[in-house]
């Protein structure tokens, strides 16, 4: 096997002690975010302070990673002094990049803090090289987060038509396939995964288990999926949830409980122009995040020596024990 | 109050009964647990005090009771992780109180998770972890207890002072990781 140059593996911390797992484990770039409403990950004793954030840059620089701060949910009308903020902060603390996905928070960054580097959130959804080379022009982007709609061929073509670096998202939760435009947790709670930072609110989630074992996952009065005893369950959003639908029963109506991997695909992504590898779950815990983060290291170190990975391992920490390679091999999925 | 063989949304009542709703194994006969329950106490508030962050990422669940249930034991546990009073008791699996949380596995389960050896998702993905009642309070449990520098597990050792070394062997055995490193 031809040997390839490592692309930056970019990893998830919710917590302080997350961000060091993953520095200790081998990421390149970790990537988190504050508590409260500005990023899509606004769960209970989830996140850092501007005081743990600064503590972690210090933590990464000392080991030559890097970190990210991800402020990627979208400002409401009389609300947008506290992704402002936010970014204040995250500049303070000499965070080495800031993901955005708001217009209004890309021209703040632009004006308030011209030498910042920002990335574009898999959240804004710019999937075309036209899309792209706008957020570039106009606002200086170095890198987009694609979502996760495209072939490797096509993420090759976009590569060769915009200025700026790509990351992709290459192991954990697959989302919507039209990301930062997601409603279904809106319609159901009244919070929203874009604008309050949240996807499926854990004060809104509710399990029963019956007497046969048999588990029913709840969202406010939505039953999304009831589990046999025995049977692999999934995260408690309506995405991945079971419905009676016109013409099946019992079916994914919009996606199912699987996780993306891409590991065997990795040599082709890297021949694609990805700058940057990246592992989804800044809400899991350390276990997760050491597990992953120290495969994806061995398995990019392999590639880029020649060498073909062992990562089966991997499958115990999927979602519903299932992977999938999602649309970046075929069109076809789903 | 609310019993588990309610089938309304467990989280509408403030405070239930989640009692185990596995078939309990038979235990005719009350445990001693006043034997245990000092130690218990010793273990809470060694944690607490040594881990002073842990209650801010608590929040408001700290005045939350929860159930941990390690099925295959004749005993529960009941923990209110409050910063200025944490208590931690032993229950005969016949007279639990209402708790807020149920947080049910095998023991070797609990104790590989809270020793950081697992992930509390992958856990729930394959069935091995069941979590009722406040959902809320149980993922900011999960989310404080992952921050820790180090695990729950080696603090509760810890606690065991001189004998910390063979609790840990005991602990390794029963969660099979002495097993693994064999």
């Amino acid at each position: 096997m031809t040997a390839l140059p490592p692309p930056e593996l970019v990893c998830p911390a919710g917590t302080p002690a997350g961000l060091r797992t993953a520095v200790d484990a081998g990421a390149d770039t970790v990537y988190c975010g504050f508590q409260g409403p500005t990023n899509a990950r606004n769960f209970p004793g989830l996140n850092f302070t501007p005081k743990q954030m600064a503590q972690a840059v210090i933590y990464a620089h000392e080991r030559d990673a890097k970190v990210l701060a991800a402020i990627n949910s979208f400002p409401t009308a009389g609300r947008t002094h506290i992704w402002k903020q936010a970014i204040d902060d995250a500049v303070e603390c000499g965070i080495d990049a800031i993901i955005i996905a708001d217009i209004g928070m890309a021209r703040y960054l632009a004006a308030r803090h011209p030498d910042q580097r920002v990335h574009l959130s898999v959240q804004a959804g710019a999937s075309s090289a036209e899309a792209i080379r706008f957020w570039c022009d106009r606002f200086d982007i170095k890198r987009v987060v694609l979502p996760r709609i495209l072939t490797v061929a096509e993420i090759r073509k976009v590569h060769d038509e915009i200025p700026c670096e790509i990351e992709a998202f290459v192991f954990g939760n697959i989302g919507m396939m039209a990301e930062g435009r997601c409603s279904l947790t809106n319609y159901v709670t009244g919070s929203s995964t874009n604008l309050d930072g949240v996807c499926s609110p854990a004060n809104h989630v509710h399990y029963h288990e019956d007497d046969q074992g048999n588990l029913t996952s709840r969202l406010c009065d939505v039953t999304i999926d009831r589990y046999a005893q025995g049977e692999n369950a999934g995260y408690p959003t309506i995405c991945k949830g079971r419905y009676n639908v016109p013409h099946k029963e019992h079916y994914y109506a919009f996606e199912e409980p699987v996780s993306l991997n891409l590991t065997h695909l990795l040599p082709d992504l890297m021949r694609a122009g990805v700058t940057a590898l990246k592992i989804e779950g800044r809400q899991r815990s350390r276990a997760y995040v050491r597990a992953v983060v120290s495969a994806f290291r061995a398995a990019v170190d392999d590639y880029a020596a020649g060498r073909t990975p062992d990562v089966s391992h991997l499958l115990a920490l999927t979602e519903g024990q299932r992977e999938t390679q999602g649309a970046f091999r075929s069109k076809t999925w789903r | 109050m609310m019993t588990e063989h309610d089938s309304a949304p467990l989280s509408d009542t403030p405070r239930q009964s989640l009692r185990s709703n596995k078939a309990a194994p038979a235990f005719p006969v009350p445990l001693p647990l006043f034997v245990l329950q000092p130690l218990l106490r010793h273990i809470v508030t060694t944690v607490a005090g040594r881990h002073p962050d842990l209650f801010e990422r608590l929040g408001d669940s700290q005045k939350k009771k929860f159930l941990i249930d390690a099925r295959g034991l004749p005993l529960v546990l009941v923990l209110q992780p409050d910063g200025d009073a944490p208590q931690l008791h032993a229950h005969n699996r016949h007279c639990v109180p209402p708790c807020d949380v149920r947080i049910a596995g095998s023991f070797p389960t609990l104790l590989r998770m809270i020793d950081g050896q697992t992930d509390s998702d992958a856990l729930f993905f394959s069935r091995d972890l069941s979590i009722s009642g406040d959902t809320e309070a149980s993922v900011a449990l999960r989310n404080a207890i992952d921050d820790l520098d180090t695990t729950l597990a080696e603090d509760v050792v810890a606690c065991f002072g001189p004998l910390a070394g063979p609790v840990r062997a005991v602990l390794d055995y029963v969660s099979g990781t002495g097993r693994q490193r064999q």
